[in-house]
């Protein structure tokens, strides 16, 4: 997994590659964290090309949204394809996050 | 009993072999002829299952090992996943996870958090069973087909 951080229009852009699980989502955590956290701030999560990803994932995500949200700031996730928009669901998370879901994943929206 | 064909690995109770055991899982299911969403399904649930049982024997001790063991049938992939290093007897597991006991349930839930309900969304049948570790036995149908394990159980008895 590899993550990338750019900043566009001040908003924090996380770029994901890869896969979210138990060895990987320590290392997102710690690159989250150590996030400058600014008053009112926005940040993005980009999940278009996080290929597997399972609840640790959905965790760290969680902390970073109490963050942001803790400095009113907004959390915005994108690049989400048809299954990890099913994992958002079912776990409810979907109705709390902003989430953004990829329209261009044809090959994976068969749900 | 149906036949089925048999297949256990091991693995070091580490993170980084949770993806490893993910990638065998994903392989069977994919030789079985799950569909691709339902691989994906398979592959969250046992990672699920197997990242409570590193983070467990991580807790207990620093050595352990995980038993994942897939059985598979005509018509559906079972897998059982121990956080107890020893290699399993699959028939005498299988029959001592008996019926839910809904106080293990809530306690395993707490520590595995969203585990747990992932794994019961995502599979046909989940159950826990606490007895020299945890053991998670699931099972899944291929088609989404659900036969009642009640109706199969009174059948093979």
């Amino acid at each position: 997994m590899q993550v990338d951080l750019m900043e566009e229009n001040s908003i924090q852009r996380f770029k994901i590659v890869g896969e979210i699980d138990a060895f990987t989502a320590p290392k997102l955590k710690e690159k989250l964290d150590a996030t400058e956290m600014t008053e009112g701030m926005r940040a993005e999560l980009d999940l278009s090309d996080v290929n597997y990803m399972d609840s640790t994932g959905l965790g760290v995500f969680v902390g970073f949204y109490k963050s942001v949200s803790a400095v009113n700031g907004h959390l915005q996730i994108t690049g989400v394809n048809a299954r990890l928009k099913r994992l958002f669901e079912i776990t409810g998370l979907g109705d709390v996050m902003d989430i953004v879901s990829e329209e261009s994943g044809d090959k994976d929206a068969a749900l | 009993m149906q036949p089925y064909d048999y297949i256990e690995i091991r693995v070091p109770a580490k993170a980084q072999y949770v993806g490893v055991a993910r990638l065998t899982i994903s392989g069977l299911a994919s030789r079985l002829g799950f569909t691709y969403d339902e691989i994906e399904d398979l592959k969250i649930a046992s990672s699920e299952a197997i990242t409570n049982a590193v983070q467990h024997a991580y807790q207990e001790s620093e050595d352990g090992e995980v038993v994942v063991g897939c059985a598979l049938y005509e018509d559906k992939m079972e897998i059982m996943i121990a956080d107890h290093g020893k290699s399993f007897d699959f028939e005498e597991t299988k029959r001592q996870v008996g019926p839910y006991n809904e106080n293990e349930e809530v306690k395993f839930l707490r520590e595995g958090g969203l585990g747990l309900y992932l794994m019961e969304t995502l599979m046909d049948d989940v159950k826990v069973h606490h007895e020299e570790g945890v053991t998670v036995f699931m099972t899944k149908y291929l088609g989404g087909e659900r036969v009642e394990e009640d109706v199969e159980r009174t059948i093979s008895s």
